[in-house]
């Protein structure tokens, strides 16, 4: 028996703590909301009726089954409030996936090309912002945007606008604010990519005559789109169930179905529906994510 | 033709340069403007520490950030905990029954919307009956942070040269042995940033918190959170530029910690 084969054992060992702590407080939680989101909306305290006690044994789970109901998902289907969040939330991940692909791109490819000794010091500058505050970060833009905000005096002073813009509380906020927070996420897998390319792979095509430009398209471009791949899933998936960056920057239309999830539950206090909400939120999720598993495998294989 | 390729090009150095002032720049002039004396965030009242000695009056707002130290400070120490465990677990363990599911687990959290673990780590503490407050921010901290340690413990593990470990038995140690004398000391680094890393995500998060906390119990961010959506107030920028300054403290610590180590690395690199 190898010593690896040894070592193996007490490392198993090792998982059972973290294992068991997430099954609690990751897995089984997913099965209150769906048990939630298919329960009866009340008036009380909890705000639904219990679906389940297990004392009453058999006979109540039987009666819990025939309580189920699909309610709530009627709801979310027939309501055009749910059906509208749903579709904003895909709007605007795709438009701010495309933004942070289109300004992502040429930032990675800079940091790619900085000499080698820089690039570690480029990357930490590009990481120093992910671990500051993610909402103080919102704020900061806030103070920038606002009517009287340095954003406006700067136009002003520049003669660009002839009277301040409102952008505090518009989609072009919420852009921004969307497109400042993910950026990290959308550089660091497209320039681990861009950073391992083989260089004498440009040099052949140069060599074969192709311009920087056509060999940036025919070369560098195809050989990145997996970072492409990884930086857009990203971005995509969490910008789906976005709920500060919407609700600090955008206007008060129409909502993304993660503000409609907190609005469910924390003004309206109907849980069943906001349980419901998030099960339509995870659906929507599945695709994103199976993909992005999908490629993670694939490139694992292509490194061994 | 080398030298045309590796060139950096003036597009190259003007979109990085581009990119990072619209990374740093809104934080500099928050940070700028905390130390502004006028009352009016937006005009320039000249220099001041006035919004700093006002949070340090503020009840409230102390306590919440009391509250807030405290919940990142025991949820990342449990998270680093239970972390470093489940990076031995996948990086070392042989597989066991249910490994997919495990690592699936461990992987969700990182891009799952937090409106939905916020809602579903509620639902659970509702049905348990569990009084909300500070043990249950930290519970629901530690679930999320702990997966963060354990992609930055488990990608230093995969790193390191396994056979570093087989001599340790060879010459005798037991694995927990080999793993205490000769593995633990080789990833402190990563450890050590995994609890830095985790710190900061509890320090920050708002959405988990929200949904787990309980009346009267507040933290910093929410509170943040409840006043900025009321408008811009000059001791908000005095509190985010302080928070801004404990968070650049750590990374100067954690950075500091990882070169020493890595020139260490290097010395043990040879055997």
């Amino acid at each position: 028996m190898s010593a690896r084969r040894i070592f193996a054992q007490p490392a198993r060992y090792a998982a059972i703590a973290p294992y068991l702590w997430m099954v609690l407080f990751f897995l089984v939680p997913f099965g209150f909301v769906l048990k939630i989101s298919l329960s009866q909306t009340a008036i009380a305290q909890p705000p639904y009726v219990p679906v389940f006690d297990f004392a009453e044994g058999w006979t109540a789970i039987k009666a819990a089954f025939a309580q189920l109901s699909l309610d709530n998902f009627g709801l979310l289907a027939s309501d055009s409030l749910y059906i509208s969040s749903y579709l904003r939330s895909l709007v605007v991940a795709v438009t701010s996936t495309l933004i942070l692909l289109l300004i992502g791109y040429p930032i990675a490819y800079g940091m790619a090309r900085l000499p080698q000794r820089w690039q570690p010091i480029a990357m930490m500058l590009v990481i120093v912002p992910f671990w500051t505050s993610f909402l103080i970060r919102i704020y900061a833009w806030i103070n920038i945007l606002q009517h009287d905000g340095l954003l406006n005096k700067v136009l002003l002073a520049l003669h660009v606008v002839s009277a301040p813009v409102v952008w505090l509380s518009t989609d072009t906020a919420m852009y921004i604010g969307i497109v400042y927070s993910y950026l990290p996420f959308m550089i660091l897998p497209l320039y681990a990519t861009l950073s391992k390319l083989d260089a004498s792979l440009l040099e052949a095509a140069a060599d074969l005559g192709a311009s920087p430009r056509r060999a940036f398209w025919l070369v560098t471009f195809p050989l990145s789109l997996p970072g492409v791949g990884a930086g857009a899933l990203l971005c995509f998936i969490p910008i789906l169930g976005e709920f500060v960056i919407p609700d600090l920057l955008a206007g008060s239309g129409s909502m993304m179905i993660g503000q409609t999830l907190w609005l469910e539950f924390f003004t309206n206090k109907d849980w069943p529906v906001a349980a419901a909400a998030a099960v339509a939120l995870l659906v929507l999720l599945v695709p994103p994510l199976v993909l992005y598993d999908r490629m993670q495998r694939r490139q694992l294989g292509g490194a061994n | 033709m080398v030298r045309q390729v590796n060139r950096m090009s003036p597009f190259n150095v003007t979109s990085l340069a581009l990119g990072l002032a619209f990374l740093y720049l809104p934080i500099v002039i928050l940070v700028i403007y905390s130390f502004n004396a006028s009352r009016l965030v937006t005009v320039w009242g000249g220099w001041s520490l006035r919004w700093y000695f006002e949070f340090f009056n503020d009840r409230a707002m102390l306590d919440a950030a009391w509250m807030s130290l405290r919940v990142a400070a025991v949820s990342a120490t449990i998270a680093t905990l239970l972390g470093t465990l489940a990076a031995v677990g996948l990086a070392r363990g042989e597989r066991f029954r249910g490994r997919a599911l495990f690592s699936g687990m461990l992987y969700a959290p990182l891009v799952m919307p937090e409106v939905i673990s916020g809602l579903s780590l509620l639902l659970l503490f509702v049905a348990l009956n569990a009084e909300r407050g500070f043990w249950t921010v930290t519970i629901a901290h530690t679930t999320l942070t702990m997966c963060f340690v354990t992609v930055v413990v488990q990608s230093r593990l995969a790193s390191l040269d396994r056979s570093l470990e087989e001599a340790a038995m060879d010459l005798g140690c037991n694995p927990v042995q080999a793993f205490i004398r000769v593995t633990l000391p080789l990833i402190v680094p990563a450890i050590a940033a995994g609890w830095m890393l985790a710190f900061t995500l509890s320090l920050d998060d708002v959405v988990i918190a929200s949904f787990t906390t309980g009346p009267g119990s507040a933290t910093l961010p929410i509170r943040i959170y409840s006043e900025v959506r009321l408008g811009v107030k000059p001791e908000i920028n005095a509190i985010c530029t302080m928070v801004i300054a404990l968070i650049a403290v750590l990374i100067v610590i954690a950075s500091l910690v990882s070169k020493l180590s890595s020139s260490e690395g290097k010395s043990a690199a040879p055997l």
